[in-house]
């Protein structure tokens, strides 16, 4: 499967392909004029990849290929333990987490959970999570503090679950929960955002004290659609309201939100998952060596002054 | 015409700005904007704009609750001088802050002061939906967590008067990053050992019914206040489902368990006195 912005590189594979059987089946010489399409499918893929517009983000943070929680916690930790459940009412699939070690060293990993596929995805709400969720996380982070483990955050949903039974048990207090739990954490907080980072849901686990985007990962107040229909009455102008919220890895980096941005292989994670993984490794190990420097307390004020000095605003005479 | 002495409270935010509508508040009688009944609007000013027929609580802004709360309604702005940019050069976004300023007399979303309530000393912050739809953006964002972090130097109680459609979209993921903002701001006020009230008003929704309105000490609301994360709508397009009519109501939280309890505004400065003596210093 292609995005519709890749059409124009499938175009010139088809072609490419076509050329080389025609040349084997006519045993005719075509291999100049096939050199030159291949160097022109390179040329056109930087092209497009290195230009992506933030819808096209969108398109590839949401992308069901893309590489999930699940796949960067087998792949990055060893001796991982899943653990389950909220202790209130239940275990929500669309956050998972529990205990492993990173070089060698106890980590505690948590994450929102996409589905692989359709079923999978209708068993993990598509990643979007009920109240049961952000506390099973804020349980699994107190366990962290308390045995003095550094806590890594992945952050892929398109926010938390708009539902009757959400609303009944608390969805706003769970996350404003652990925005406020967060903030008085003594380890280490990694936040990476390895997809879509989809409003209060995904604050839920980003209170951090270094903010990781991927660089087609993308961070908003509200879903480009959602702001279109709300603030251009017109869901249609998706694009426009893409670019004007500023979500992209880019943007945040810009604005002093993000910490870093983690290098994606061209055409994005799903492209070349080995190579994400080592990336994502490399910026873990890099921020982890960093923050363990700091005690307890000198986290929790770094994790104060990061988020004291977000925001643009004038102070006039009163 | 006897139809130019009513002026109704409901309105539309929008509609009161022109000089005309606000001659009319001047008006002697008030319609209530639930059972109709028609009112004294001297009658109704005194009961904080709950109608006295029907207990319906009707729009009330920043300005008259600091004046109804705050003994002999004087209190010590704080943090006033703090306005919104336009961070994102998100279109129009400057002409509306103009507007809502002029419309309301307001600098933001959020009267942020300190006074005394029967004798108690507290940091007050209030709300006003007119302003913005209460939305929360960097200034109303910079004003609050101030206003903990002054709470806390001073040792003083904290009160938040929430009213907001949520967080700012014209400021996009800086309005989203507010909510952790004053929720760091918030920790060191309770790890501080002081009180933190949250007092929803109608209507508390989205990222500031996410934060920090709904992580006081005690959690209070306003009777008939609508308080939700998610939008009705959304909701009903969501699962397909109609919701029962007090579906996010005050009344449904405290049901659900998720509010301490549901005030009268009639009862608004009792409750809250009694609260701030029963947990004063000593």
């Amino acid at each position: 499967m292609a995005f519709s912005f890749e059409r124009p590189l499938v175009e010139l594979d088809e072609k490419i392909k076509e050329l080389q059987k025609y040349a084997t089946k006519n045993k005719q010489d075509l291999t100049r004029e096939i050199e030159f399409l291949e160097r022109k499918l390179v040329d056109k893929q930087e092209e497009i990849y290195n230009h992506l517009k933030p819808w096209q983000r969108v398109e590839i943070a949401r992308f069901i290929e893309r590489p999930t929680t699940q796949l960067y916690i087998d792949a990055l930790f060893e001796d991982y333990i899943e653990f389950y459940g909220d202790r209130v009412y239940s275990d929500d699939k669309a956050v998972i987490g529990g205990i492993a070690t990173y070089k060698g060293k106890p980590v505690t990993v948590i994450g929102h959970q996409r589905g692989e596929n359709t079923k999978d995805n209708i068993a993990r709400n598509f990643g979007m999570a009920h109240p049961d969720g952000y506390r099973k996380a804020l349980r699994l982070m107190k366990q962290a503090d308390k045995f003095n483990r550094p806590i890594i955050c992945f952050v892929d949903t398109k926010g938390a679950y708009p539902g009757k039974a959400a609303e009944e048990r608390g969805q706003s207090e769970s996350i404003a929960r652990n925005l406020v739990e967060m903030a008085g954490l003594k380890v280490p907080v990694i936040s990476i955002v390895i997809g879509e980072g989809g409003s209060g849901g995904a604050l839920a686990l980003g209170v951090c004290n270094r903010l990781l985007m991927l660089e087609n990962a993308t961070y908003s107040v509200i879903s480009p659609e959602g702001a279109a229909s709300i603030l251009f009455k017109d869901a249609a102008l998706k694009e426009i309201a893409a670019e004007s919220l500023k979500i992209t890895a880019n943007d945040l980096f810009e604005l002093k939100i993000a910490d870093d941005i983690i290098k994606e292989p061209l055409g994005g994670a799903h492209k070349d998952k080995p190579a994400m993984f080592s990336s994502v490794d490399e910026m873990i190990e890099k921020h982890l060596k960093e923050l363990k420097a700091l005690d307890g307390d000198a986290l929790k004020e770094d994790r104060f002054e990061k988020y004291m000095n977000i925001g643009q605003f004038e102070e006039i005479e009163e | 015409m006897l139809k130019d002495l009513f002026y109704k409270l409901n309105k539309r935010a929008n509609d009161i700005q022109n000089k005309e509508t606000s001659d009319q508040s001047e008006a002697i009688m008030t319609k209530c904007s639930n059972c109709k009944k028609i009112l004294f609007t001297k009658d109704l000013k005194k009961r904080l704009n709950v109608c006295g027929n029907c207990n319906h609580h009707m729009p009330f802004t920043a300005p008259d609750r600091l004046d109804a709360l705050m003994d002999n309604s004087e209190y010590e702005l704080l943090f006033n001088g703090i306005v919104s940019v336009n961070p994102l050069d998100f279109p129009d976004y400057e002409s509306k802050l103009e507007g809502d300023m002029k419309k309301t007399g307001l600098n933001e979303a959020v009267l942020t002061a300190r006074g005394m309530i029967y004798g108690n000393e507290a940091v007050v912050c209030v709300m006003d939906a007119r302003f913005r739809m209460g939305s929360m953006g960097s200034a109303v964002g910079e004003k609050l967590a101030r206003s903990f972090t002054y709470a806390t130097e001073n040792r003083l109680p904290i009160i938040i008067f929430t009213a907001s459609g949520g967080a700012r979209m014209q400021e996009g993921i800086i309005s989203l990053m507010q909510m952790a903002k004053v929720s760091v701001a918030a920790k060191r006020h309770d790890e501080a050992g002081l009180l933190y009230i949250a007092y929803m008003t109608n209507p508390t929704t989205g990222g500031v019914s996410a934060s920090f309105a709904s992580v006081g000490d005690i959690n209070l609301a306003e009777t008939g206040a609508l308080i939700g994360f998610a939008g009705r709508r959304v909701i009903e397009e969501t699962i397909k489902e109609k919701l029962p009519d007090d579906f996010q109501t005050a009344e449904f939280l405290v049901k659900h368990g998720q509010l301490d309890r549901v005030v009268n505004r009639t009862d608004m400065k009792r409750t809250l006195s009694k609260i701030l003596s029963m947990h004063k210093e000593v």
